[in-house]
């Protein structure tokens, strides 16, 4: 039987029936009016860089531009259209169709509540500038942008991975970043903590919440001294006469105060129901 | 046997004492007054702070990963472990992106509006009162702790009545609201809300006045328009600026428009000016909530948007038509497909500007979601925040900022 094909640059969820002659539907990209705000505001933007599609889309202003514009862009649209406010900026990963990334600027005019959707689209070997300076917001967007698109940004004071542990390999929202959890995640406490020689010893992490551990143990409060569950008697016995484990002694036996004896019948599950 | 435990402390290279006489302390992750995992880096002058470096990712879950791999309607319960103190916020947020993608958003019956718009402010209420409760603790004043939990206490048994859940709702569906107003469940929340604005009123009373309130928050947190507008602050931190922008009047969505309320405005930009819109915040949701209670009974009983490429028939239909069945089939097992297109939708949760931009590309998984959580920004500011202040300061900076992490991590 052959193994069925799974496409490695795209590792996403797919629809598992599509018809053959379904098309998708496109929202309308509405001309931009000829007065108004928005108008007004693409003339001053197209004074000062080249403006590639401008359209608008739910009722929001979208403007394709190149991306060595970007700080221009901005600029001109904060220092002379009074949008101050980044409000969200990130990227969207194209590197199957396209090769690139699509970077998007999310901006807000807090005087006319109108929105602007800078985009432009960035190669994967591409780095863009940091609009930093113009907006201090963009110091996390971008590392954001960084951490989990991998998408490089020139000049930023600061581009170290911001939800990602620092020394992390890959970036989790390609979609080619394994769902399932890659050698490098599934080991990464165990290489940072004991080494990659103790792979073996410790062995793969086990999700499973209702699992029960065979060589589980008793008598854990005292470290390094601990009994291996389900030790006989009379072996527990010698154990604690040699001083190798501290004999439990309950208050009932006229033992330790408070410490009661809460063990008759106990219910150990050896294995999973 | 065990394994002896080799975990040693790993100090991440920070240097304890330099020759500048400065310190490098580690603030967190794990720290009562940081309302989440928040790792803060201090660099301290004596008690004064120099530089800090917040450091967050201890709650990332990867939602915006989850996002893409789920159909629309069964992302909807994720994001209520965003902002875990306000839940419905966050589904209506999603629920109305998801709305304005699809192009149905004036397809909403007008009771499933009304309904979205009581548990929208009243999960303001329940967040404010929060906000005020663990910030006063963290603060000193234990008794405002349990006196606004109490109060909470009371909404959350109002949300439990609607819906079932306290916490995580997930009360609000694409399209509508699922299930109708139990019976006198109006009643008990306009009891309930008649009598905030007393327990509001103690809460002042015991917290305005008061000398080591003030103390403790006057002048602390500064925030200017300038850096509110540079960091992308919204909410309540870009009000005390002197800004008035509030998306439920500029950017009106669900029945804002026909609301009476009004923005509270301060200028002070400090801790303290903060503290007293929350309060008056608080009191304009009652306003609103006691405008919706009338509006209510002027409603047909429609609950769900009557779109069928889109969104499941009624139950009725579903069990007694042969087409509705197939279509609803269809709906669960692969999801519905919007139109090849994005959305940004801004919408104001009780911490700020909480945005939803999803690209689709006509498939039942969304492309691409990005989630603008408020919290995010505001906790990014603390950067340029914190250095100036003593470290008494951050734990009121911290509460006052009202952040949360499920928010910021996702």
């Amino acid at each position: 039987m052959m193994r069925p094909y799974t496409p490695k640059d795209n590792v996403q969820a797919k629809a598992y029936y599509t018809d053959r002659f379904w098309v998708a539907p496109r929202i309308a990209e509405e001309p931009v009016p000829k007065e108004g705000i928005y108008a007004e505001d693409l003339d001053a933007l197209s004074a000062k860089c080249k403006v590639l599609k401008a359209y608008i889309q739910r009722g929001q202003l979208v403007i394709h531009i190149d991306p060595k514009d970007n700080i221009t862009a901005l600029k001109t649209l904060k220092e002379e259209r009074w949008y101050e406010m980044l409000s969200e900026m990130s990227a969207v990963d194209f590197l199957a169709e396209r090769g690139g990334f699509e970077v998007f600027y999310q901006i807000l005019n807090l005087n006319t509540a109108q929105r602007i959707r800078i985009k432009c689209f960035v190669d994967e070997n591409e780095a863009i500038e940091s609009v930093n300076p113009l907006y201090r917001s963009a110091d996390w967007a971008e590392r954001e942008m960084w951490d989990l698109m991998g998408v490089k940004v020139n000049n930023h004071p600061y581009l170290k991975r911001l939800i990602m542990p620092d020394d992390w390999e890959g970036h989790p929202l390609r979609k080619t970043y394994p769902l399932e959890g890659d050698e490098f995640a599934q080991w990464y406490e165990v290489d940072k903590i004991f080494g990659k020689e103790a792979r073996d010893i410790i062995g793969p992490e086990n999700r499973d919440p209702a699992r029960i551990d065979r060589y589980d143990t008793e008598r854990f409060a005292r470290l390094g001294h601990e009994v291996p569950r389900g030790t006989p008697p009379e072996e527990l016995k010698k154990l604690e006469e040699e001083g190798v484990v501290t004999p439990v002694r309950y208050q009932e036996e006229e033992g330790v105060f408070l410490v009661k004896d809460l063990n008759e019948e106990p219910k150990v599950l050896d294995k999973r129901k | 046997m065990q394994q002896t435990n080799k975990l040693q402390p790993f100090f991440e290279n920070l240097e304890f004492e330099r020759e500048d006489n400065h310190m490098v302390i580690n603030f967190g992750p794990q720290h009562p007054s940081a309302h989440g995992q928040l790792r803060l880096i201090l660099e301290l002058d004596g008690e004064q702070v120099v530089r800090a470096v917040p450091d967050i990712g201890y709650l990332h879950r990867g939602m915006e990963k989850m996002a893409e791999n789920m159909i629309y309607n069964e992302f909807l319960p994720t994001t209520d472990r965003m902002d875990y103190i306000a839940a419905t916020s966050n589904n209506y947020g999603y629920a109305l992106a998801v709305e304005r993608l699809l192009g149905i958003e004036d397809k909403v019956p007008r009771r499933a509006k009304v309904i979205r718009t009581i548990l929208l402010e009243l999960n303001r209420i329940i967040s404010h009162l929060f906000w005020l409760a663990t910030h006063a603790l963290d603060v000193g004043a234990m008794s405002v702790f349990l006196y606004c939990f109490r109060e909470r206490e009371y909404a959350m048994d109002l949300m439990e009545d609607y819906c079932g859940a306290r916490l995580t709702h997930s009360a609000v569906r694409i399209g509508g609201v699922p299930l109708d107003l139990p019976e006198g469940w109006l009643g008990q929340l306009a009891k309930y809300v008649n009598e905030l604005p007393n327990n509001i009123k103690d809460y002042e009373d015991l917290l305005t006045e008061n000398r080591i309130w003030r103390m403790r928050l006057e002048g602390v947190g500064v925030i200017d328009a300038d850096l509110a507008k540079s960091w992308g602050c919204t909410g309540p931190i870009l009000r005390a600026t002197g800004i008035e922008y509030d998306i439920r009047k500029e950017e009106p969505y669900e029945l804002y428009d026909e609301l009476e309320f009004d923005i509270p405005v301060t200028d002070t930009g400090d801790s303290y000016g903060r503290y007293k819109l929350y309060m008056e915040e608080m009191r304009q949701s009652v306003r609103i909530i006691q405008q919706l209670i009338t509006m209510y009974d002027k409603t047909e009983p429609e609950l769900m948007a009557h779109v069928p490429q889109y969104i499941s028939a009624p139950k009725e239909d579903i069990m007694t038509q042969n087409y509705s069945l197939m279509q609803h089939f269809v709906l669960v097992t692969q999801g519905m497909r919007p139109p090849v297109g994005e959305v940004y939708v801004p919408t104001e949760s009780p911490k700020g500007e909480l945005g939803f931009y999803i690209n689709s590309q006509g498939d039942p998984y969304p492309y691409r979601l990005k989630v603008r959580a408020p919290s995010f920004w505001h906790c990014g500011i603390l950067q340029d925040l914190l250095p100036g202040c003593y470290i008494a300061d951050i734990v009121t900076i911290i509460g006052n900022t009202n952040i949360v992490f499920g928010e910021i991590d996702r």
